[in-house]
Parts: structure tokens; C-alpha cells; sequence
């Protein structure tokens, strides 16, 4: 396999490009948080800094919760890798209103980049991973609409199955290992909830 | 009266508070104790019911229908309390509501010694985190502690966590006299 070349920031500026209040934004933690805030802050953005393996089904119980909104989820290869059976519970639910991107960079970026489980076999004697193919598992799970993004030309139509495209939609999208800046949204998690919920125009209790 | 009648009301009863409190999602594992309650929410036009593959992703599952303006609650057995403790911080964190119903094993005269170490540690690991812990063992105090529960968490903001005693559920005995 080749090596990736696509790079994970203006990627995601891209997928977020003019979002509106129709678009509900859940960022997983770590490297996806820093990429989404550095796309533009906003209230309805749930930046996570922690419950690793928890923007899936958070995503989900959103989903259903706000059927008239598209609820995007962008994470990492590492958080999807721990919650793996949520990608069932999506499928047997078929939200279509919502869609996962999966930024892999085949590493744990926030420990040292140590390798994931996609990451190669045979990659030497500390990069070595399994070679998992996330999409396929997501099919697997029964998201029939799950796919692999490795190029430049494909960027424009994973912006839309990313923003309009019938959901669940899955797609795995390989980007380069690079050393990028920390871009930090709000760190308080009442507050960041409550600022969410305020822009949907629900009422605090 | 009849056991099985009684058991019937109690559950149904938890479904009638269910509706009292607005709840729109019901996250469950297959259960026998809470059975008929997860069937009367499959059927219910209401509430949104959804199968998990482990209890974990029933916290998560609270915290975004709770982003998107949704009452849940999560039904488990003390036996998959264990799975959803790193989370149980979301609710903590975030500052969001949360209920949990659960069957209890390991508990009252179980007969298999594998369901008591996570069974007795349950309302201990749940205190650990912070979650409010209510316990019933007596199917005429079902419906109170339930609202109870929904109260403190809803309109209280709390974490609450019933445990359904198994006093009250009954001594499973695989046929075992």
C-alpha cells in the first residue's frame, strides 16, 4: 500500500466548509478535537478531551435525538478501534442522517505515535499493526455505505457524502503522520453541552 | 396473589414512568429481568428502543440524545455495570442527566458463584463514580423508587443508578431445586 498523502487539516476545513446549524459536529479526542476546532470553533461542535471510544455512539443517541439535522462524527483510527461494536448498534438502527469519518493515520498520535492496529504487518519491529481494514468492518457491521478515501480527487465527494449523502455513511480516510500544532477548544464539558444545546434552542432545565 | 401477575404489574409499572417522565430512548443488553420492559418499549410509538452490543455505549448514547434535547435510560445487569465505569464519567463531566436500571446478580441467593464478584462490587464501583444508588427488593416499592430515581435525575441533574434487588426478581435456578 501506498503511503498516504493527504493531510488531515485542510481536509477537515474542507468537510466543514460553510457549516450551518443544520450540521452537528462530535470530535473525537485527541488529534480529530484539534483538527475540527482549527476548522472554526462553534457551538455546535462537541469537541471530546477525553471518553475515548465514546463519539460514535454519542453520535448516534444525537442522530435520533435531532432526525432533521445532519450529526457528523470525525474521529480517529484509535478511537474507532475501541469502540468497534458500535458500528453494529449504527447499522442496526440505519440513522440517515448520520455520517462517520474516520481520519487514519494508522498511530495513537497522542501517546507517540505508536501503531495502531491498521497500521501494516510486517512494518519493522515497533510500527508493525494488524493491517485492519475499518471500512470493511463497518460493512461488515452492516453500514452498507462504508468506504476507503486515499486520494485528492476524491476529497470533493467525501465533503458531500460527509454533509448530504444518505446516511449511515462510513468512510475511512487515510491521512499522512504529521506534527501539527494544538488547536484547543473549550475545555469545560458542562459548558460546551450547554452551549450545544442553546444554539439547538433547547431549554436549560 | 399470583408471583407472575405481581412481577407483570411492576414492570409494567416502570413503563407507565417511563412515559410520566418523557423518556425517548431505551438502551438495553438482552436481559430476562427487564425483559418485558424492553418489549413494551419495542412496541411503545414513543420511545425509540435500541439494542447495544455492550452496556458501555449506553452512556454516550445518553450523553448525545441528551446534546439533541432527549430524556434515556440504560437497562443492564450488575454483570455489565463493570463495562460502563470509565464512561460513567461523561455524565459527571458534561453535567448531564443520567438513569440506569439494573437487574441485579451475584446478589440475594445466586446459585452461580461467577455473577458475585462484579454483583457485590456494583453499588460500590457505582458510588466510586459518583452515581446515586436506590435499591428496591419489594415489588410494591418498584414505581416510587423509579420516579423517585427519573425525579433526581431529570429535575435533579444527578447520576442514578436503581438496582432491582433479586430479592424481588426471583432466584434464578436453571431448573435447580
Amino acid at each position: 500500500m501506498s503511503k498516504a498523502t493527504l493531510q488531515r487539516r485542510p481536509l477537515v476545513k474542507k468537510i466543514l466548509e460553510g457549516a450551518d446549524d443544520n450540521l452537528l459536529v462530535i470530535a473525537g479526542l485527541g488529534s480529530a478535537n484539534w483538527d475540527v476546532t482549527e476548522a472554526g470553533d462553534r457551538p455546535l461542535n462537541m469537541p471530546l478531551w477525553g471518553s475515548m471510544g465514546a463519539p460514535v455512539p454519542m453520535g448516534l443517541g444525537l442522530a435520533l435525538a435531532q432526525p432533521k439535522k445532519r450529526v457528523l462524527v470525525i474521529t480517529g483510527d484509535g478511537d474507532m478501534l475501541m469502540s468497534l461494536s458500535s458500528l453494529a448498534t449504527v447499522a442496526a438502527q440505519q440513522p440517515d442522517n448520520l455520517a462517520i469519518v474516520v481520519l487514519d493515520n494508522e498511530k495513537f498520535g497522542e501517546t507517540g505515535n505508536q501503531a495502531t492496529a491498521t497500521a501494516p504487518r510486517n512494518n519493522g519491529p515497533t510500527d508493525s499493526g494488524a493491517g485492519t481494514d475499518l471500512a470493511m468492518i463497518a460493512k461488515g457491521c452492516g453500514i452498507a455505505d462504508s468506504g476507503t478515501v486515499r486520494e485528492a480527487g476524491e476529497v470533493a465527494q467525501l465533503v458531500k457524502d460527509a454533509r448530504i449523502t444518505k446516511g449511515p455513511v462510513f468512510r475511512l480516510v487515510k491521512v499522512m503522520v504529521e506534527k501539527l500544532e494544538f488547536v484547543m477548544p473549550p475545555q469545560d464539558g458542562a459548558h460546551l453541552k450547554d452551549r450545544f444545546r442553546q444554539a439547538l434552542g433547547i431549554k436549560p432545565t | 396473589m399470583n408471583v407472575e401477575l405481581k412481577s407483570a404489574e411492576w414492570k409494567d409499572q416502570i413503563f407507565d414512568v417511563f412515559q410520566d417522565h418523557d423518556i425517548k430512548q431505551v438502551f438495553h443488553v438482552p436481559d430476562a429481568g427487564h425483559s418485558r420492559l424492553i418489549e413494551l418499549c419495542q412496541k411503545s410509538n414513543s420511545i425509540r428502543t435500541l439494542a447495544l452490543t455492550t452496556e458501555e455505549e449506553g452512556i454516550p448514547l445518553a450523553a448525545g440524545a441528551w446534546l439533541g434535547g432527549q430524556r434515556s435510560v440504560l437497562l443492564m445487569q450488575s454483570s455489565g455495570v463493570g463495562n460502563t465505569i470509565n464512561l460513567m464519567g461523561m455524565p459527571k463531566t458534561l453535567r448531564f442527566p443520567f438513569l440506569t436500571l439494573i437487574t441485579m446478580r451475584g446478589d440475594y441467593g445466586e446459585f452461580n458463584s461467577w455473577q458475585y464478584p462484579m454483583g457485590q462490587a456494583t453499588p460500590k464501583v457505582l458510588e466510586a463514580m459518583g452515581v446515586l444508588v436506590y435499591s428496591v427488593d419489594k415489588p410494591e416499592e418498584v414505581k416510587a423508587t423509579v420516579d423517585a430515581a427519573a425525579r433526581s435525575a431529570f429535575n435533579g441533574g444527578q447520576s442514578v443508578a436503581v438496582l432491582l434487588r433479586q430479592k424481588l426478581l426471583g432466584i434464578k435456578n436453571f431448573g435447580k431445586k
